[in-house]
């Protein structure tokens, strides 16, 4: 293998990565606050990007040069609007029992994904990124890459460093991170824990919608998607540790730089690599890298 | 002396209810039906309720809900259909059945092992998560190698062996096997938890530190726990493969592990029958579907029924004829569901 | 109260959902009635090509009135997932609970081969290939039950390899497809044309699954006179997109479900790949054909909402429910004796396609038929594939005897092999 095509399988990774960060944030995040594993993380990828191709496609037909942007954020408008519905309705008076959560979301994924299907058809979809982020940019060592992986990353980084700022830097982050220490010691100060529990569901969702559209611009968007982001979501938060946005990330990492270099490197064995990751890890640290010991 | 006396009983009834089942179907359908039902239905949920067994094993009587089960069956499925005589396309292949049939049963024991060593450090819905990266990461792997596991298109023409002059796959001698092997399961089952390592298993579920104290090696002990449902799930895998004339990667992936979820959840995790009840309300569900309700819309059926099953009544169909009962009794009873 | 009020409620909707189940067919087994099963995938990522294949058997159904020599034709419909199991349990409730006569079914090609299994294991029953295409379903233990009126993935590649070396000039291909068997069996075809004439190829496989094709992009050798694209459905509009994206620039051509009515639809950023794209398939969307143009009106006025033409589902679809009928007309709706003069009839059957072709069947009961070279043309701001050329008469050996074409082996990841250098 060449440096340069060596150096493009890493900036690949990279940019898979970064996508993989968009999407497991949110569902990093549901869980440091409440401990609920939303296993329809992956549902509200797919509302956010079909809702949002709704609205995008129209806007697109009549060349509105700002149909993509409209797009992100109804997308993650209607993802986080699912999500407080689900932590309202019924996963809320449900708080402690995370067994019991978990298999709701399984029901409600499993609906969810039957009935997109039912609104949308089983014809893939896939976004066209603006003029400015299509195409492709002239990287020195590399040469040319498409400009919109590039995009992905910048996405990222502006999600990490949000979230970072609002975890830390704001009262909302102070509650947020009280509430995963001590949920009863802050509902004790007079906090309203169920609104500030409903206010990070809405977060997180809508990240898994902004997931949905980024995603499916640089992938198509199809029937079966779902399973595959929460998979991919659960293995990078094992491998991170459940509740931490810089093992959130780490974990992201690992796992779209294993996808890409094994796919370059040995494509019959590649997929294995991503477990096997999960499992030394694992075995090392049960709690995931960057997770605190129970 | 009550040990036995639960075996006997549970025993009675069990065959009771598998011997009379097929001759009461017989006497109210035609023969073909009946035939259908004993060879497809019932034979199905008796498989899928073994395979569900293992699983409500270890949920009710370890506190671990398993989504590992159908790729451990899976394994025990693989093993046979990599090793037997016959199989296509072939792999390994020349043992016959008897071997073959031990090999998976082992390889199944294994995987459980290996399951369990590798989550049962961790609880509840951390286990279920690395429960279900490892059964999809199996999944993922079957399906793209070639030279083990035939990939997307998988192993078939796996037939079973003739016994007793018949064909394995014969309706009505499948449905003796599955059910014998069932039963055999479920008392085993009950007799365990009776002995001093499944006490010790429904200590280290309730309170670890405890049992810890108590001198117990805890790990070992859950480890343990996850190679019996191995073997158990193994059973299934090895009556699934046969009744499904071989096994492709879609017998193991993400929708057969929720299907799995799905059975025990409906059934009761509260009970190593539900087990069998969820499969079998599952198998009647799957199969008529279309005659209920429009097939293109069978997810959103389902979906609903085990959304509607969680929220009422989380300990399954088993909790609602219980609390019925209790409704008509006012008798409360020990013993939480795991939910 | 209000608690037991649905847990009892809940009980009683199980219960009659139970009841309903036991309920048996109102009909028993009658002289004027043939009873038909079809099995098509309505679940999961292959629902669109499932969707059209129950457009395909409404239309050849309807254009007799359901009735064939007389008799009335009753369908039962039955969906699975794509997965080898669900379908296996559809065909056996189809046969053994529903009683049908004859299946129509399945879709994918590891439904095709369980359902092929299961033929072997029925009398009195007949199962017609709908669209799967697996090579081995009829070349290596073939059933007698099962009959199959489309070619198999090797056939649908036939003339690919001749037009790049030729007609393109290409000496070195570089291909890529997903990991396993029916890429394979394509791949096959392609090379068993294209390196006897002296061409090269660089295989670049993704494991099933791959959605980011970035690294196999990467690694498309520099040199490579065209892109071979084996990719169907939603993997293919992933490789063409992020191909499009990375500024990919040497000329591509494509198999038979890389360029189909599912992929054309399909709208992003791939749409200017696909304007002028060569591939081979065995059906042309915007043939001058007279019969296809009046099956494609007929389609479009029966289903406004289908595709802008009938996808390769359903062409596969109509020509066996085709089959089916004209081999039920010949013998009279009979189906005594095991169905014996009907599968006779079925063997010796020569059916019209939409096409505008025939097809027939090889003594493995394999179809024998035409296949196409394809343009991609953009009307309208729809793309529609057009036929550059016809190859009749495409046999599942590339006409070799069987015994010579077995012994090259099967097809495989590194079978046949003829790299660069």
């Amino acid at each position: 293998m060449t440096g340069a095509t060596a150096a493009t399988v890493v900036l690949n990774g990279l940019t898979l990565a970064a996508l993989y960060f968009i999407v497991a944030s949110g569902f990093s995040l549901i869980f440091g606050l409440m401990r609920t594993v939303n296993m329809a993380h992956g549902s509200l990828y797919l509302i956010g990007a079909y809702i949002g191709y709704a609205v995008f496609e129209p806007l697109y037909d009549r060349d509105l040069w700002y149909a993509w942007y409209v797009a992100i954020l109804v997308g993650m408008a209607a993802a986080a609007l699912f999500g407080i519905l689900m932590q309202t309705a019924l996963l809320g008076w449900m708080q402690g029992q995370e067994l019991r959560q978990a298999l709701v979301t399984i029901a409600l994924s499993i609906i969810v994904a039957d009935q997109l299907l039912a609104r949308f058809g089983g014809t893939p979809r896939q976004f066209f990124a603006p003029d400015a982020l299509f195409g492709s940019t002239s990287i020195p060592l590399i040469g040319n890459y498409p400009t919109f992986r590039l995009v992905q990353i910048g996405v990222a980084l502006a999600v990490g460093i949000g979230l970072w700022l609002l975890l830390n830097r704001t009262r909302i982050g102070l509650m947020v991170r009280a509430g995963v220490d001590d949920r009863p010691m802050l509902a004790a100060m007079g906090v309203n824990v169920p609104l500030v529990a409903v206010a990070v569901f809405a977060l997180g969702a809508a990240l898994a919608g902004l997931g949905g559209v980024i995603g499916a611009t640089a992938q198509p968007l199809a029937q079966g998607v779902d399973a595959r982001f929460l998979l991919t979501a659960l293995v990078v938060v094992i491998v991170g540790g459940m509740g931490s946005i810089a093992g959130t990330a780490i974990g992201a990492l690992l796992v779209g730089l294993a996808e890409q270099i094994g796919q370059a490197l040995f494509p019959t064995y590649s997929v294995i690599l991503t477990f096997l990751i999960m499992v030394i890890v694992l075995a090392l640290r049960p709690q995931g890298i960057m997770g605190r010991a129970r | 002396m009550n040990l036995a006396r639960t075996l006997l009983r549970a025993g009675g009834i069990g065959l009771a209810i598998l011997v009379l089942a097929p001759l009461a179907l017989r006497a109210m359908l035609p023969e073909n039906q009946a035939l259908f039902w004993i060879g497809n239905i019932f034979a199905r949920a008796l498989i899928y309720g073994i395979i569900a067994l293992s699983l409500t094993f270890l949920a009710t009587y370890g506190g671990f809900v398993s989504l590992a089960q159908m790729m451990v069956a899976g394994v025990a499925g693989y093993v046979l259909a990599i090793t037997v005589q016959g199989a296509v396309p072939v792999i390994i292949g020349g043992f016959g059945y008897p071997v073959a049939i031990l090999l998976a049963l082992g390889a199944a024991v294994l995987a459980g092992l290996a399951v369990g060593a590798i989550s049962a450090r961790t609880n509840d819905i951390y286990l279920l998560m690395i429960t279900l990266a490892l059964a999809v990461g199996f999944y993922r792997f079957v399906e793209t190698n070639i030279d083990w596991f035939n990939g997307y298109e998988g192993i078939r023409n796996v037939l079973g062996p003739d016994l007793l002059g018949r064909k394995f796959r014969d309706p009505i001698l499948f449905y003796a096997i599955a059910s014998a092997t069932a039963l055999s399961l479920y008392l085993g089952v009950i007799f365990l938890v009776r002995t001093p390592f499944g006490l010790a298993l429904q200590g280290i579920r309730d309170n670890p530190r405890r049992v810890s104290a108590l001198g117990y090696n805890v790990m070992l002990h859950r480890i343990v726990a996850f190679g019996i449902a191995g073997f158990i799930a193994g059973c299934g895998g090895v009556l699934a493969t046969i009744y499904n004339i071989g096994i492709s990667p879609g017998s193991i992936g993400l929708g057969a592990t929720m299907n799995l979820l799905i059975i025990s959840v409906i059934g009761g995790l509260g009970h190593p029958i539900g087990a069998f009840i969820g499969a079998l309300l599952f198998a009647i569900f799957d199969t008529f579907a279309a005659s209920i309700y429009d097939r293109d819309r069978f997810n959103t059926l389902i979906g609903a029924v085990f959304l509607s099953i969680v929220l009422i009544s989380p300990d399954g169909a088993l909790g609602m004829v219980r609390r019925l009962r209790e409704g008509f009794a006012r008798k409360p009873r020990a013993g939480a569901p795991p939910l | 109260m209000f608690k037991g009020l649905i847990t009892r409620r809940a009980a009683a909707a199980l219960a009659v959902t139970a009841s309903a189940a036991f309920v048996a067919p109102a009909f028993a087994q009658q002289g004027g009635v043939i009873r038909i099963g079809s099995i098509k995938t309505l679940e999961g990522p292959f629902a669109t090509g499932g969707q059209d294949a129950v457009r395909a058997l409404t239309m050849a159904f309807e254009e007799v009135n359901f009735t064939v020599a007389g008799k009335k034709i009753e369908w039962v419909r039955e969906s699975s997932n794509a997965q080898a199991d669900v379908a296996l349990a559809r065909a056996r409730k189809l046969i053994e609970q529903d009683q049908v006569d004859i299946i129509i079914g399945p879709l994918s090609g590891a439904e095709g081969m369980a359902l092929r299994d299961y033929s072997r294991t029925l009398t009195g029953n007949t199962i017609v290939n709908g669209q799967s295409a697996a090579a081995d379903t009829t070349l290596r233990d073939v059933s007698p039950n099962f009959f199959r009126f489309n070619g198999d993935g090797m056939q649908w590649i036939a003339g690919l390899g001749t037009y790049a070396y030729k007609t393109m000039n290409a000496r070195h291909v570089a291909m890529v497809g997903g990991d396993y068997a029916f890429p394979y069996a394509q791949v096959f075809g392609f090379m068993q044309e294209f390196c006897k004439l002296g061409g090269k190829v660089t295989k670049l496989w993704s494991p099933l699954g791959t959605t980011d094709f970035a690294s196999t992009i990467a690694s498309i050798p520099k040199n490579a006179d065209a892109v071979l694209v084996i990719h169907g459905g939603t993997d293919a509009l992933a490789f063409l997109t992020q191909y499009a994206q990375a500024g990919g620039q040497q000329p591509l051509i494509a198999g038979p479900v890389t360029v189909d009515q599912v992929v054309m639809s399909a709208r992003g950023p791939h749409r200017r790949l696909l304007n002028n794209l060569i591939s081979a398939g065995p059906i042309v969307d915007d043939s001058d054909d007279p019969t296809w143009k009046a099956f494609v009106d007929r389609y479009k006025k029966r289903f406004p909402d289908g595709f802008a033409a009938p996808s390769i589902n359903a062409v596969h679809y109509y020509i066996a429910a085709r089959a089916v009928l004209m081999a039920l007309e010949q013998v009279k709706g009979d189906l005594s004796s095991n169905q014996q003069a009907f599968q006779a009839a079925l063997a010796k059957l020569e059916v019209p396609t939409p096409m505008g072709g025939k097809v027939r069947l090889d003594d493995n009961r394999q179809a024998i038929a035409s296949n196409f070279i394809r343009r991609v043309v953009d009307r309208n701001g729809q793309l529609f594939t057009t036929q550059v050329e016809r190859f009749d008469n495409v046999t599942q050996t590339y006409g070799m005897p069987r015994a010579e074409f077995l012994a090259l082996g099967s097809p495989s990841r590194d079978n046949p092999s003829c790299p660069p250098q």
